[in-house]
C-alpha cells in the first residue's frame, strides 16, 4: 500500500513533529518504512497485524527488537504481541532462507501429488517442510491451501505462483535459483 | 539485460516494469481479445501473453480490434486463456512461450481465420462447460478490466447503490433483500435479509460495522478469491448497500494474506472508488457516508469463524467466542456488526438492481439463486463455474466438469472443505442445494468441490482433513484442541493398518463429542469428514483394519502392531503442547 513519495515525505514530517514512540532499534533506514505504516494505521492497537506484516515484508522475519518497537509504538504489552506473532502461521520468528518455496497442501494439491513434491525437494535438497537448507539458501514450507486448484499441484517460488508441477520440475526450478 | 516479457526476465523486473496499456481503438471495435488476468492464468504465463498481444495487434495496426486485460474466464485448467467474445470462441493453453497459439487468435482477430472447431478453442455457445451455467455474481468476471472502475461502470456498476441510496429507504433495501430469499454463502445458509434486519434493528448509538469475510481458508475453495481478482467492485458495491441499508458507515473486507493479488486489486478498487464519490464521505453525492479499509489475515483458518475474524481486525489473536451475544448485536468493538461472505455481497448490487423477485426465480425453493463452485480435482475441466441451485452433481461433474480425467472411475465429491463431506457414486443425482447436501452428511460450505477418483483412499482424505484441523485449531476449547489431536492419532493408526475395531468404535464416539461440546464451527465441524466417510465408506476403513490393505493403494500400511496406543495428547496432561504430542504419535511405537 506504497503512497507516492510526498505522501510518505509528508506524514515523515508529522512524525519529526509529534515524537510518537520511541526511537528505532538502530539506523537501518527500514524501519522508517515501519513508522510510516504505522502512523497511517493512527499507531492504534489493532493496527497490530498490519503493521507486523510491513515488518516482516522488510526484514524477512520477526525479531525480539522489531516485536518490542512495534509493540511500543502501538501500545501493545509484549506479551499480547508475541501471542499475536505467534498465533498466526503467516508470521516468522526465524531468519528465512534466500529464496523461499511454498509448496501448497490444500485439498485439491494433496489428491494431485503435493506429497511427492515434498519428498523429492527433501530428498534433493535435504530441507523438510518448515526448515532451510544447510547452506541457508532455499527454505521450504507448506501452505494450507493458495487457491490455484485448477492447477494443482502448485508451488510458489519467490513470489511466483507455478501451476502442474511435477516433482523434477521442481527440484530443478530450485537448483536453478 | 533479458528482453522484457522473456521468461528469463526475473519476477521482481517484471512487477516493476509498469503494466502494458491495453489496445482501445478509438473508433467502433469489431472484435475484442480478453486475455485473463486472475491467479490462474497469471501463473501461466498470461500477463507475458497480454504484452504479446497488445503488440502484435499494434503493429498489425488493426484499427477495431481491441485488446483488454479481464477477470477470471472460469475455465482455469486450461490457461492462458483468450476470448473472442464477438466470435464466442475461447482459445485455451495460450502459452506465450509457443507462437503459433497466439497465431490462431490473431488469425480469427484479423477475420481469416476458417470457421467452426478449425479455428482452434472451443465454442463458448455449444461447450457444455458453458451451457449449463447462469451467471449472476460472476456476471462480469471475464468481461470488465478487474483495475478499472470506467469498466464496471460502463457495464451497468455502481447504478444499483445509486438507486439504493438515492430512491429506496434503508427499509425498503432489506425488504429487497427478504424478498430475493438470498441466503449466506459462506456456508451455514443463514438468510441474509433476516441478518440485515437484525443488525439494523440492533442499537448502534455508537455506530455500527460492516465486514465481508474473505478469508477463504478452506483448502481446494478459490472462489472468493476469483470473485476479489475479477470484480472486485461489485464486492464493495454490496458492502456499501448494505450499509446503507443497515445504517454502517464503516466497512472491512478481511482477505487471507495468500491472495496477494486479491489485497492488490481490492485495495486499488477501494481507492479508485473513492475517487470517484462511489465510497467515502458522500456516496453518490448524498449524505450517506461509507469508507472502507482493507484488513489482511496473517494465515489463521479459524478466523473464518466471524468472532474469530472479529478479534483479528481488533488487533488481536484470532481466538473465537461463545455466541450469543451474535455479532449482529455485539461485534467489532462491542458495536453491531453485519458479516457477510464475498459471494453474498456480490449477489447484493444485482438483487437491488434487478429486484429480489428476480433472484428468487432462480433456484429451488429453499435455496434461491446461483452458486458459485470452485471446481477441482480429478476432473477434467477444473475452474471456476456459477450454477443455478438444484443442479445436480451430476451435471456439475460430467457435463460442465466433463467427467474425470485420465478415464479414472468416479468416487466421490468433497464438498464443504474441512467442515463438509464426501458425497458418493450413489448420490450423484441429487440436486445441489443447502437442505439436500445437509441431508446427505456434508455442507455447501462455500463453495469448493473436490472431485475424488478411485485412486483417493477415503480414510487418507479422513485423515488429510483432520490433519488440517488439529493444526488449524486455535486451541481455546478442549474438545477441538485434544480432540482433533486423539481423532488424527486413531486416524493415523487405522490407516497404516495398526488400528482395531475397538479404535473404529473410539473414533466414531470420540467424533459424536467434538461436534457437540466444540465452541465453534472449526470443532464442531471438525468430525463431519470422519462421519460422512464412515457412513458412505466404511467398507473401506474395514479393509485397513481387518485385512490390512489399502483398497485405493493409497496408505503404506505399517508394521502389524494392533497394541495399546501410546500415551495421547488429552491423557498426558499439559506442557508438552501440540508438538510434543505429535512427537510420540509419529513415532509409531509406544
Amino acid at each position: 500500500m506504497a503512497g507516492s513519495e510526498e505522501d510518505e515525505l509528508a506524514l515523515d514530517a508529522v512524525a519529526a513533529r509529534s515524537g510518537v514512540g520511541r526511537p528505532a532499534p538502530n539506523d537501518d533506514k527500514r524501519w522508517r518504512q515501519v513508522d510510516i505504516r504505522m502512523r497511517r494505521l493512527g499507531y492504534r492497537p489493532d493496527g497490530l497485524i498490519e503493521a507486523l506484516h510491513t515488518a516482516q515484508e522488510l526484514f524477512g522475519y520477526l525479531d525480539d527488537d522489531t516485536l518490542g518497537y512495534v509493540g511500543d509504538n502501538l501500545g501493545v504489552p509484549p506479551s499480547k504481541v508475541y501471542g499475536v506473532a505467534t498465533f498466526y502461521s503467516y508470521f516468522t520468528l526465524k531468519p528465512q532462507g534466500l529464496h523461499t518455496c511454498v509448496v501448497c497442501s490444500g485439498t485439491a494439491c494433496y489428491i494431485n501429488g503435493a506429497k511427492s513434491l515434498l519428498d523429492a525437494v527433501e530428498r534433493e535438497l535435504g530441507a523438510r517442510a518448515g526448515t532451510t537448507t544447510a547452506d541457508g539458501r532455499v527454505s521450504v514450507l507448506k501452505a494450507r491451501c493458495l487457491g490455484a486448484c485448477s492447477m494443482a499441484p502448485a508451488v510458489v517460488v519467490d513470489g511466483e505462483v507455478k501451476g502442474r508441477v511435477a516433482p523434477s520440475d521442481l527440484v530443478r526450478l530450485l537448483e536453478e535459483l | 539485460m533479458t528482453a522484457p516479457g522473456s521468461p528469463e526476465e526475473g519476477a521482481t523486473a517484471r512487477r516493476r516494469r509498469r503494466q502494458a496499456e491495453p489496445v482501445l481503438p478509438d473508433g467502433p471495435v469489431r472484435v475484442s481479445a480478453n486475455v485473463c488476468q486472475a491467479a490462474g492464468c497469471l501463473s501461466m504465463g498470461s500477463d507475458r501473453l497480454f504484452e504479446q498481444l497488445c503488440d502484435q495487434v499494434r503493429a498489425e495496426g488493426f484499427g477495431d480490434v481491441a485488446v483488454r486485460r479481464v477477470g477470471c474466464l472460469g475455465l482455469c485448467a486450461a490457461g492462458p486463456l483468450v476470448e473472442v467474445p464477438e466470435e464466442c470462441r475461447l482459445f485455451d493453453y495460450v502459452s506465450p512461450d509457443e507462437p503459433q497459439k497466439s497465431a490462431q487468435v490473431l488469425a480469427t482477430l484479423a477475420g481469416k481465420a476458417p470457421l467452426g472447431e478449425a479455428a482452434g478453442g472451443r465454442s463458448v455457445a455449444d461447450d457444455p462447460f458453458f451451457a449449463h451455467q447462469v451467471k449472476v455474481v460472476l456476471e462480469r468476471c471475464g468481461k470488465v478490466d478487474p483495475e478499472s472502475l470506467g469498466d464496471y461502470v460502463a457495464s451497468g456498476g455502481y447504478r444499483a447503490l445509486t438507486k439504493a441510496v438515492t430512491e429506496m429507504t434503508p427499509d425498503e433495501v432489506i425488504a429487497e433483500v427478504v424478498a430475493s430469499g438470498l441466503r449466506g454463502r459462506g456456508g451455514a445458509g443463514y438468510p441474509t435479509g433476516l441478518k440485515w434486519r437484525t443488525v439494523a434493528k440492533s442499537a448502534g448509538a455508537g455506530g455500527r460495522f460492516v465486514v465481508c469475510n474473505a478469508d477463504e481458508g478452506d483448502p481446494g475453495a478459490f472462489m472468493d478469491r476469483s470473485v476479489l481478482e475479477s470484480c472486485p467492485q461489485q464486492v464493495l458495491e454490496g458492502m456499501a448497500i448494505a450499509g446503507y441499508a443497515v445504517g454502517a458507515s464503516r466497512g472491512y473486507v478481511y482477505v487471507r494474506a495468500e491472495y496477494p493479488l486479491a489485497v492488490k486489486r481490492l485495495t486499488s478498487a477501494v481507492r479508485q472508488a473513492e475517487r470517484d464519490g462511489y465510497l467515502g464521505r458522500e456516496v453518490a453525492g448524498t449524505r450517506f457516508e461509507f469508507l472502507v479499509e482493507v484488513r489482511i489475515g496473517a494465515g489463521a483458518f479459524v478466523c473464518g469463524e466471524e468472532t474469530a475474524l472479529i478479534a483479528s481486525i481488533e488487533g488481536g489473536r484470532g481466538s473465537p467466542r461463545p455466541r450469543p451475544p451474535y455479532p449482529a448485536a455485539a461485534g467489532l468493538w462491542g458495536l453491531p456488526t453485519l458479516i457477510n461472505n464475498v459471494e453474498t455481497f456480490a449477489n447484493v448490487p444485482q438483487v437491488v438492481d434487478r429486484g429480489g423477485a428476480w433472484l428468487s426465480s432462480i433456484g429451488t425453493e429453499h435455496s434461491k439463486g446461483t452458486k458459485v463452485f470452485a471446481l477441482a480435482g480429478a476432473v477434467k475441466n477444473t475452474g471456476l463455474i456459477e450454477v443455478p441451485m438444484g443442479l445436480t452433481l451430476r451435471q456439475i461433474v460430467f457435463d460442465i466438469g466433463g467427467g474425470l480425467a485420465g478415464e479414472r472411475r468416479f468416487k466421490a465429491v468433497q464438498t464443504g472443505g474441512p467442515s463438509g463431506g464426501c458425497i458418493p457414486e450413489a448420490l450423484i443425482d441429487m440436486p445441489v442445494d443447502y437442505e439436500t447436501l445437509a441431508a446427505a452428511g456434508s455442507i455447501m460450505g462455500s463453495g469448493g468441490m473436490i472431485v475424488m477418483d478411485d485412486k483417493t483412499c477415503m480414510v487418507d482424505v479422513a485423515k488429510f482433513f483432520m490433519d488440517f484441523c488439529r493444526e488449524e485449531s486455535c486451541g481455546k476449547c478442549l474438545p477441538c484442541r485434544a480432540g482433533t489431536e486423539e481423532m488424527y492419532r486413531l486416524l493415523d493408526r487405522i490407516s497404516t493398518g495398526r488400528g482395531s475395531r475397538a479404535q473404529l468404535a473410539q473414533l466414531e464416539s470420540l467424533a459424536g463429542m467434538v461436534k457437540a461440546t466444540s465452541l465453534c464451527g472449526l470443532g464442531q465441524g471438525a468430525p463431519n469428514p470422519v462421519f460422512s466417510t464412515l457412513r458412505y465408506f466404511r467398507d473401506e476403513y474395514l479393509a485397513h483394519i481387518d485385512d490390512r490393505t489399502c483398497p485405493a493403494g493409497v496408505c503404506q500400511i505399517g508394521d502389524e502392531d494392533i497394541g495399546a496406543m501410546p500415551p495421547s495428547f488429552a491423557t498426558a496432561g499439559a506442557g508438552g503442547g501440540h508438538t510434543a504430542a505429535l512427537g510420540t504419535s509419529e513415532g509409531g511405537q509406544p
